[in-house]
């Protein structure tokens, strides 16, 4: 092995290190550590002049390792690793540490024990990097094109947007054409616009020359990575393989057949589904209606509340009214859930139009009789029996049984309702932890038209970040496994957030370097301490630790 | 006594280490006792790293990580939850848990930061240096700590603690949904059981002892010790080494 040959610079950063620690002790102490070829002080290292001095000793001292000692590396890691690679120094054998923000800006009325403190810090910093290792960073070529799995309304906006830009775009729909299930509706809320509207963008989508649209066509199977995925497509019993940089997930959701729930029967106790059909129609002849809220959803089957059956409600009655004005409309509720300006606006417009609200408690549901619904009136305390000719019944959306089988496949997420789950609730949710994969629609959540197309929107702009690219660089410093060590047992395959990990097919655990986000939780993890998480190896962390200045 | 704590901290790069940073930026003066060793990722934290502190004679160890929720990298900080939680449940066997804490400080908390390092440091402060460092308990807690880290690098407990999140969450093999409750029911036995074989490994080294032997010098009845030694002999760590009078004598044979 070649000898170790360390550089340590010490910067004052004019007096915000200088100003409160010794640095001219620090410096001494620093030539007196083993292998430390050379140490100096530098009013600013990040300076040209500082890293020109860098560049200078690497070469001039032939130093295999350099240390600089000054603010954090959140700031200047990069800067100074760029200057070792100047000097032909592989970047990965530089170490920083932190003596101004962890060390003379918060002990500036304790001089002394700041420098006792970068000392420490400095021998700390020292240990690790006489074990540091070379590492080299990995390229992938970005294929620059887009699959899209689903071809709704979210589906293709996405398609859409993708292809405005350039982008090569191919979208899967399991039925025989595109559309989702805004075929099955009648009118939009709030602005009552006919579904089928919308649905023009069919048009724009099958003439585009940048999309290649497959109906009646499933994923089989996805391999590959962010930049590089490949997906086998079965159409009919057509197999064939498309290869794509991303994928968007827009498979959407379907609404809850409410079979055997307050006596439905497709006539005088139906869905809202089956009810827009006889809008679409222009069929609805009852003149009694009794609409019931919240049913199979918001229970302990499905605890989440589905976001658009109110408002489909509301809207319905609304039609209703406006075609009949007197009818006698009552919706059986148990919140009503109209957000914003504009669909609050909306429930307040559906009173004035004097459709009448009941709440019920879950505790004791309405009882659809023969002719009547029974409901007990929390606010009146109350039984009241309201006569029907039509019951409607506002099921949640539910996903899709095979969302569990392209979750496997894609090895994403999902919550405890099979909907999707995105890396971050707040942060990145439009993504999934696996780089190259993101989510639009209500394959997510339920969502109503207007959220499923801004969702399709977010999803493609969060995709071209990455298709707009004609390579992706990715960190050398990942995690690696002992094939000789391992025992197989699968936990860090699990464990791994990003799903890095896997098995080859020789069954060996392997690691794929460019999914892989280095957090280093599988070598914490492993049970047997076959993976080594580099540039944070056991070893370097341990040596830190030993040599951090106590001792008995 | 007059002394200075020296207090090691694991501060994961995206959260706890920048809100260090903005305590600097903000010069939110704090206790100096505090050495800070940079990690991605507080899920990054072996249980050995801090046991081999301990044996070194830090006094005291901080993990911080980002909040629950709130981890750069999904659920990092859920698996320390789980590893520094087994730890610490091994620490107080031997009455040294409370000189390690784990706690949470995003990258805009440099109070709190401060607060945190404050408050642990006056902490140890009062409970004084670790004892490892006094001649009189040097030897006993040296091979307490000792117990604790191989039963935290045997596969047994790292099994527990690599599977515990998925389980609970997911399902084990037959996939089936355990509750956390259920499952620390088992995994604290196992920790308690894990500490007693090593402990009865460290005592049976380099000298083959008897059960009744081993039960005296543990203080554990001599039934138990009887299981854990068939357990361990099973495990291959054990072996029979020889009868004196009517009584069989065992001794580790478990490689380092």
């Amino acid at each position: 092995m070649e000898d170790i040959k360390i550089g340590i610079f010490i910067c004052h950063c004019g007096t915000n290190i200088g100003g409160v620690l010794d640095i001219e002790s620090i410096t001494e102490y620093a030539k007196t550590l083993p292998n430390v070829i050379y140490a100096t002080d530098n009013i600013y290292t990040c300076s040209e002049v500082g890293l020109t001095e860098i560049r200078d000793k690497i070469k001039e001292f032939n130093l295999n390792r350099v240390i600089v000692a000054s603010c954090t590396p959140r700031t200047h890691e990069t800067l100074f690793r760029n200057t070792c690679q100047e000097a032909g120094l592989n970047p990965y054998l530089f170490e920083m540490v932190n003596i101004r923000d962890q060390d003379s800006w918060v002990h500036m009325k304790e001089p002394e024990k700041g420098t006792e403190k970068a000392k420490d810090l400095i021998r700390m910093g020292l240990s690790k990097a006489t074990l540091l290792r070379p590492l080299e960073k990995v390229k992938v070529d970005i294929n620059p094109s887009a699959l899209i799995i689903g071809g709704g309304i979210s589906g293709m906006h996405a398609a859409l947007n993708l292809a405005n830009q350039g982008f090569q775009t191919t979208i899967i729909e399991k039925e025989s054409e595109l559309g989702g299930n805004l075929k099955l509706l009648n009118k939009l809320y709030p602005i009552q616009v006919d579904a089928s509207k919308l649905l023009e963008i069919i048009y724009l989508v099958e003439s585009h020359r940048n999309i290649n649209v497959l109906t009646s066509s499933i994923p089989v199977k996805v391999e590959g990575f962010i930049g590089n995925f490949e997906t086998t497509i079965k159409k009919n019993k057509q197999i064939s393989k498309i290869k794509t940089g991303i994928i968007i997930i827009a498979t959407g959701a379907k609404a809850l057949n409410p079979e055997g729930l307050f006596g439905y029967n497709g006539k005088t106790v139906i869905s809202q589904l089956d009810l827009e059909q006889l809008l679409k129609e222009n069929n609805v002849k009852a003149q009694n209606i009794v609409m019931i809220q919240c049913v199979g959803a918001r229970n302990d089957e499905r605890p989440y509340c589905s976001n658009i059956c109110c408002m489909t409600a509301l809207k319905n009655a609304m039609l209703i009214k406006e075609m009949n004005p007197n009818a006698n409309i009552t919706i059986l509720f148990r919140d009503i859930q109209t957000q914003g300006t504009t669909y609050e606006d909306y429930y307040r417009k559906a009173r004035e139009k004097a459709i009448l609200f009941v709440k019920y408690s879950p505790e004791k549901p309405p009882l659809v009789k023969d002719s009547v619904v029974e409901v007990y009136s929390e606010l009146r305390n109350l039984i009241i029996n309201i006569p029907y000719d039509l019951v409607v019944l506002s099921t949640p959306l539910i996903a899709h049984e095979d969302s569990t089988k392209l979750a496997k496949m894609l090895k994403i997420p999902q919550q405890g309702n099979k909907f999707f789950l995105e890396a971050h609730v707040k942060l990145r949710p439009s993504d999934f932890a696996t780089d190259g994969i993101f989510i639009c629609g209500s394959a997510h959540w339920p969502a109503d038209v207007r959220e499923s197309i801004s969702q399709a929107y977010a999803a493609a702009s969060r995709a071209s970040r990455f298709l707009s690219k004609d390579y992706l660089e990715v960190e050398g410093a990942t995690a690696e496994v002992d094939t000789e060590i391992c025992i197989k047992c699968n936990i860090c395959i699990k464990i791994c957030p990003f799903s890095a990990i896997s098995k080859n097919e020789e069954g060996e655990i392997v690691v794929n370097k460019i999914l892989c986000k280095a957090c280093g939780v599988c070598g914490a993890s492993c049970p047997v301490g076959a993976i080594t998480i580099l540039h944070f190896t056991d070893e370097q962390i341990i040596s830190e630790i030993l040599s951090c200045g106590v001792g008995y | 006594m007059d002394y200075e704590p020296k207090i090691l901290g694991f501060l994961c790069n995206w959260c706890s280490y920048a809100g260090a940073d903005l305590a600097g930026v903000s010069r939110i003066q704090y206790a100096p006792n505090l050495r800070v060793i940079r990690v991605m990722c507080s899920g990054r934290i072996d249980p050995i790293f801090i046991l081999e502190g301990f044996l070194k004679g830090i006094d005291g160890f901080m993990v911080l990580g980002c909040h629950l929720g709130d981890c750069h990298y999904i659920n990092g900080n859920y698996e320390a939850e789980i590893k520094i939680g087994v730890l610490n449940k091994l620490l107080k066997l031997i009455g040294f848990s409370e000189r390690l804490i784990l706690d949470w400080v995003s990258a805009s908390e440099g109070n709190r930061f401060a607060q945190v390092v404050n408050e642990f440091t006056e902490k140890i402060r009062d409970l004084g240096p670790s004892p490892i460092k006094d001649e009189k308990y040097k030897i006993n807690i040296t091979d307490e700590l000792n117990v604790i880290k191989s039963a935290l690098s045997d596969i047994r407990l790292r099994v527990f603690i690599g599977r515990k999140r998925s389980i609970i969450t997911e399902g084990n093999v037959y996939g089936e949904v355990i509750s956390e409750e259920e499952f620390d029911k088992t995994l604290d036995q196992a920790i308690y059981d894990e500490y007693i074989r090593n402990k009865i490994l460290l005592k049976i080294k380099n000298k083959s002892k008897s059960v009744l032997e081993i039960s005296k010098e543990i203080r554990v009845e001599p039934n138990r010790v009887l299981k854990h030694i068939i357990c361990l002999k099973s495990r291959g760590f054990v072996d029979f080494d020889k009868i004196i009078d009517i009584y069989p004598k065992f001794i580790s044979i478990k490689e380092e």
